[in-house]
């Protein structure tokens, strides 16, 4: 079945014959030459294109925003400020960061866990008729529509938010991540946390319950035979396996909530330009992809392009780093296990 | 996979019930008190975590079927478009928006398939060597891609280098950059789980190989790379970036791709999300509820091909 994800268990199978493809070109092929040269010249243009396209996305992003970039007239990582109407062309991604990052981080902080929780449901605790059903309406999460999301977390559930920001505003509210700052429960960078979370829970769910359940029996049983509980069993047999499965399934995860565009658009309130910087979780603002989307009826100029494209540039740049990590990690456990 | 879990699953459950172990006398098959409290609650947790990871998916399902189910129900919906509908008035439809949606979806899926079948097809069937690592690693990163900085990239060519409009064609070239990983990654997968008996009898029967894999592998791995279509159809549709960057919304039907603006379902939802009248919201939960029950069919269809028509190893 075809993940979600993308990554699959079944990567791991060997290729057909266990060492790579088929060495037909001894075999005294008649008059298949011509069809298999065209053939597989085909499979090979593809291949290239894929590689071409990749390759023109970052040429093209870069080329467009150098010159803007060459423009601007204040530090492009630190500077707050995002000016790219008049001439002295003024762009800053300070705040853009701070509010992608944080976002992010809320989201994995709440998804991490519930989607090995649930994985460790579907794989290990789940009856049989459960377990294919559960993983089936997790992945469902996956295909509801980001702007969907956006709705339902401002309309539906963002109001219901106020509870615990009130609580943690009057308890916590000294510490700089939990000022108040005056915005809408519903449309504060918590809210948007916590959406993006259930957006990215089937993500780590999928790809943490396939390793899990790639376990060897062996391993368990020996556990199970040692007297272990089935949590015991767990701790020591399934989750060690599965670990660097969980980590590449939470950095694609993270990959997926620092790109997140529409809900994030619909749910953070947007600062007016200048607003002072705050810390706080409990403020609005906008990350990368929200200030892109935002703004998309502006691309008038291509100085105005540029700038926007700068910052689309850092997003790509972003989880392109957090997707290599979780690919990374994955090869070498790869590696290791065979 | 699953069946090695559950063999092993029986097997405890048959041999080693959670309830207290018997004592053998020995002192050894006494299970300490913490030790089972800690393992039901371990139980309980994860049983939790389900639970309550069931509870958004209820939710929003709950909001999208109560707030806007009842428009799918009126027969204009799925006849009349938005032409001349004001925001105070009840009444018109989605075709347009539906029509758009169903076009655009085609078009992407019609130049995406056959790139990533082939794409597949290379790193399954002919890659090897440096080339096919670096073609996989890009397949990952295409995947990584948000797709607002695919519809970026999209506009970079489109407007600023070609200066073409934003038209409904440029939104499909940057859905295609979302759907080849998706469409690879299956096929891949499913290329991979057909028997390699197959393509042996092939060749030792003189079979070439392009006509092994035309013949034989890809109508065995059939209903899987289907199944990859549809999923990666499913993504596709629902997604709104990209529409934001190169495709305005309009209240008309529009048929061109080339030209004007084509409405879709996204979009549509879009343009009326700040209103608070109340026909306008009751529009915007009617074709969040369309987009939804669009993507669910093609999810179920997907599955049902694919748990139907796997390749019989």
């Amino acid at each position: 079945m075809p993940s979600i994800t993308g990554v699959s268990a079944v990567d791991e199978l060997p290729k057909p014959e266990g060492r790579g493809p088929f060495l037909t070109d001894r075999v005294p092929a008649g008059t298949g030459r011509l069809g298999d040269r065209i053939f597989g010249g085909t499979a090979t243009g593809a291949g290239l294109l894929v590689i071409a396209i990749v390759t023109l996305i970052a040429g093209f992003l870069l080329s467009q925003a150098l010159p803007a970039l060459a423009k601007d007239k204040v530090n492009f990582l630190t500077s707050t400020q995002w000016n790219v109407d008049g001439t002295p062309l003024q762009f800053g991604i300070a705040n853009l960061l701070w509010v992608t990052v944080l976002s992010s981080v809320i989201a994995m902080l709440i998804a991490v866990p519930f989607g090995v929780g649930v994985a460790l449901f579907i794989t290990q605790y789940a009856p049989g008729w459960l377990s294919r059903t559960a993983a089936t309406l997790v992945d469902l999460l996956a295909a509801v529509p980001s702007i969907v999301y956006g709705l339902w977390g401002l309309q539906v559930f963002g109001p219901h938010m106020s509870g615990i920001q009130d609580f943690l505003v009057s308890h916590l509210g000294w510490f700089p991540l939990f000022t108040p700052s005056g915005i809408g429960a519903a449309s504060t960078i918590l809210t948007v946390g916590v959406v993006l979370s259930i957006m990215v829970l089937p993500i780590i769910t999928a790809l943490s319950r396939e390793v899990f359940a790639q376990t060897p029996v062996s391993n368990k049983d020996a556990a199970l035979a040692l007297g272990a509980t089935r949590w015991e069993m767990i701790r020591t047999a399934v989750l060690p396996f599965g670990k660097p499965g969980v980590i590449s399934a939470s950095m694609l995860g993270l990959g997926r909530a620092l790109g997140e565009t529409v809900a994030v658009m619909i749910i953070l309130s947007a600062l007016a330009d200048g607003s002072a910087w705050s810390w706080s979780m409990f403020n609005g603002g906008e990350t990368f992809a929200s200030k892109i989307a935002n703004n998309a009826a502006e691309f008038d100029s291509p100085q105005k392009a540029g700038a926007f494209l700068a910052a689309g540039l850092v997003l790509f740049l972003l989880t392109f780093v957090v997707n290599s990590i979780a690919r990374i990690v994955i090869n070498r456990s790869k590696a290791f296990s065979e | 996979m699953t069946t090695i879990g559950l063999t092993s699953d029986a097997r405890r459950d048959a041999g080693r019930p959670d309830g207290p172990t018997p004592d053998l006398g020995l002192g050894l098959g006494q299970r300490s008190r913490g030790r089972a409290v800690r393992n039901q609650l371990a139980r309980i947790v994860m049983w939790t975590a389900f639970a309550i990871a069931m509870v958004p998916l209820a939710w929003i399902l709950w909001s999208v079927i109560s707030k806007g189910g009842a428009m799918l129900l009126d027969s204009h919906w799925w006849t009349n478009s938005q032409r001349g509908i004001t925001n105070r008035v009840v009444g018109g439809g989605a075709v347009h928006a539906i029509q758009g949606t169903l076009i655009q979806g085609l078009v992407t899926a019609v130049i995406a398939v056959p790139i990533g079948v082939m794409t597949a097809i290379y790193l399954v069937e002919y890659g090897r060597g440096r080339l096919a690592t670096a073609v996989s690693f890009m397949v990952d990163i295409l995947t990584g891609i948000p797709s607002i900085v695919a519809a970026l990239f999209i506009y970079a060519l489109w407007v600023t280098t070609f200066g073409f409009q934003r038209v409904a064609f440029a939104v499909c070239l940057a859905l295609v950059l979302l759907m080849i990983p998706v469409v690879v990654r299956s096929t891949e997968e499913m290329l991979k789980l057909v028997p390699n008996e197959l393509r042996e009898g092939a060749f030792a029967l003189g079979v070439p190989k392009w006509k092994t894999l035309v013949r034989v592998v890809l109508p065995t791995a059939f209903s899987g790379i289907i199944t990859g279509i549809l999923l990666g159809l499913a993504r596709v549709m629902g997604e709104t970036a990209p529409l934001l960057i190169l495709g305005p919304y309009t209240k008309n039907i529009a048929t061109n791709l080339f030209g004007g603006l084509m409405p879709t379902l996204p979009t549509m939802i879009n343009q009326d999300r700040t209103e608070v009248l109340q026909p306008a919201v009751d529009r915007v939960w009617g074709a969040a509820a369309t987009l939804i029950l669009l993507i669910l069919i093609l999810n179920i269809a997907g599955r049902l091909i694919g748990h139907f028509g796997r390749p019989k190893t």
